[in-house]
């Protein structure tokens, strides 16, 4: 029997590198800014019991999934579900991919106005009123949402580096590009949040902030819709079912303990998350404390915490700027990995399709998706493109898209048993049967309970208020054109070299004789 | 804090913090070998 050639890849250098690279992917923005208020929204202290329930059979399960596909067919989605399937899977691949586009469109617009409030921090420049001067004087929001191409070029300019940082660690390749911007930046950003926690918890009113996010409400436990917030955060938070986690264990060597590496990316992502709670809530304390409002009334999540009540914090603690300069310099970090590896599972889908080099791969993929965010996100109606489009394509993109994968692997295609002897045969721990049960039953139970309450709540009422004209365009408009763009991906032929049907059997074979060795 | 809190934020810690730790303990203990993969 012949051995199944695949194609030559690139690899991380080592299985630290990879995992630092897999945590600066998970760990980001919606680590610090998305956790805290969702578990303070949901119970509390007692959210931690669903939390945790739903990173040990749904979390960490899907992560294994991803990189059973990654590792196993060694290629980005497109291509890895090419290769365990058909061409209708090859299309749910290009669909994590048109969806990480997507969002990689608007994630670096967030990126710029994070860099810019880290300078900001130093000079306190957002005034006596945040909220005004984020929408006014930096964004300069319309005040009807549409579209216009009127440019804000204090977004512009920031955004733009953006992009030229992430094309550039791109270009560079996985070992010497993304592999040194991780072990730089993941290490970074643990130092600096930890040294905002300590800041953080000493602040007059910490511990009030602290009641209020761990006093648990043990009713919430009986609510399906808490636990519905705690699969999502676990789902959305751990960067999986939407490519990134695929084209990242793709690069790994094939005697990789992926199952033992994977439990240091779950926990350490909800770890993290666990830090940002504590250095959100205890800052929210003392505004809570310094301006007599109540907990109800200053907690937040999103833009709104980041850039309204973070800077109302700095601003009023009286010890200077560190405070800001730390926790902007972090929404930075956490997101610049993030975003390199969204931008990654574009290219080395084109790369997989094209057979081209990394330069120009990267390039291929980078110009363009640089020019529509530079066309789209920096305008006066940027803003309302951003916040329509993340949250449609997070709900109908990313969660859908996971779902339709899930099932079609699982249901469909019946692969499970071979994922799952292939993560046991190389990792350290096995989860076996328990595995199964998790993939094959819970994750798409949990998956489509979720979606369909999602849908059920874009239909009958209006996200955001925004007028339907708007919703249909950037929110189900993008939702279906990535679909569409998805068929007609998988549609156009491979090159004639590409592999895309393996040998499961000799597959095995060869991974049983390097396990041997 | 209250007594409620503070064992809420310690299961969470115990929990969260110690799986990691636990993870990453094992992980060291069972060390990553290279072998000649052959080429593909």
């Amino acid at each position: 029997m012949s051995e199944p050639k695949l194609a030559t890849r690139e690899v991380f250098s080592s299985r630290n590198v990879f995992i630092l690279a897999a945590i600066g992917s998970a760990v980001g923005l919606g680590n610090i800014w998305r956790f805290p208020y969702v578990a303070y929204t949901n119970g509390g202290g007692a959210f931690v019991i669903p939390y945790l329930v739903a990173l040990l059979t749904a979390g960490i399960p899907l992560l294994f999934f991803d990189y059973a596909l990654g590792h196993r067919y060694r290629s980005a989605p497109p291509l890895a579900l090419r290769r365990a399937g058909k061409k209708w899977t090859e299309a749910l691949g290009w669909w994590q991919v048109l969806v990480c586009f997507v969002i990689g469109v608007y994630y670096a617009a967030i990126l710029a106005w994070a860099a810019m409030y880290f300078f900001f921090s130093f000079t306190e420049a957002w005034g006596a009123d945040p909220g005004a001067f984020l929408m006014g004087e930096f964004l300069q929001v319309a005040e009807t949402p549409g579209v216009g191409f009127d440019f804000v070029p204090q977004v512009a300019i920031p955004m733009l580096v953006v992009w030229i940082l992430t094309i550039g660690v791109i270009a560079l390749g996985v070992k010497r590009g993304i592999s040194r911007a991780n072990v730089v930046m993941i290490p970074l950003l643990l130092v600096m949040f930890l040294i905002l926690v300590v800041q953080a918890v000493t602040l007059p009113g910490a511990v009030d902030g602290l009641n209020a996010f761990f006093t648990p409400n043990w009713a919430a436990l009986g609510d399906p819709a808490v636990w519905a917030a705690a699969y999502g955060q676990i789902f959305f938070s751990l960067s999986v079912g939407f490519g990134i986690m695929i084209t990242y264990s793709s690069y790994l060597r094939r005697r990789t303990n992926l199952a033992g590496s994977g439990l240091v990316v779950g926990f350490a992502n909800s770890g993290f998350e666990l830090l940002a709670g504590i250095g959100v809530f205890a800052t929210l304390g003392f505004l809570m404390q310094s301006t007599g409002q109540s907990m109800e009334d200053v907690a937040a999540g999103g833009i709104g915490l980041a850039f309204v009540a973070f800077p109302s914090i700095v601003s009023s603690t009286g010890i200077g700027p560190l405070l800001g300069v730390l926790f902007f310099a972090s929404l930075v970090f956490a997101g610049f990995t993030s975003m390199i590896s969204i931008v990654e599972v574009v290219v080395a889908a084109i790369q997989d399709k094209l057979g081209l080099g990394r330069l120009q791969s990267t390039l291929v993929v980078g110009l363009p998706m640089a020019a529509v965010s530079m066309l789209l996100l920096p305008t006066t109606t940027g803003l309302y493109f951003l916040d329509i489009t993340d949250e449609f394509i997070n709900k109908f993109g990313i969660l859908a898209g996971a779902f339709a994968m899930v099932v079609a692997v699982a249901w469909v295609l019946r692969k499970l048993p071979l994922l799952q002897s292939h993560v046991d045969r190389v990792s350290s721990v096995r989860f076996g049967r328990v595995w199964l049960v998790l993939m094959g039953i819970v994750v798409p139970v949990v998956l489509g309970y979720i979606l369909i309450t999602e849908i059920i709540t874009k239909v009958t009422t209006p996200y955001g208020g925004y007028p339907t004209g708007l919703l249909a365009g950037f929110g189900w408009g993008m939702v279906v054109l990535t679909i569409i763009g998805a068929i007609a991906l998988a549609a156009t032929p491979w090159k004639r070299a590409t592999i895309t049907h393996v040998d499961e059997d000799a597959l095995d074979t060869k991974y049983e004789e390097i396990m041997a060795k | 804090m209250t007594a409620t809190a503070l064992i809420m934020m310690i299961v969470a810690m115990l929990t969260l913090w110690g799986g990691l730790a636990a993870a990453i303990v094992h992980l060291v203990r069972s060390p990553e070998v290279i072998v000649d993969e052959g080429d593909d």
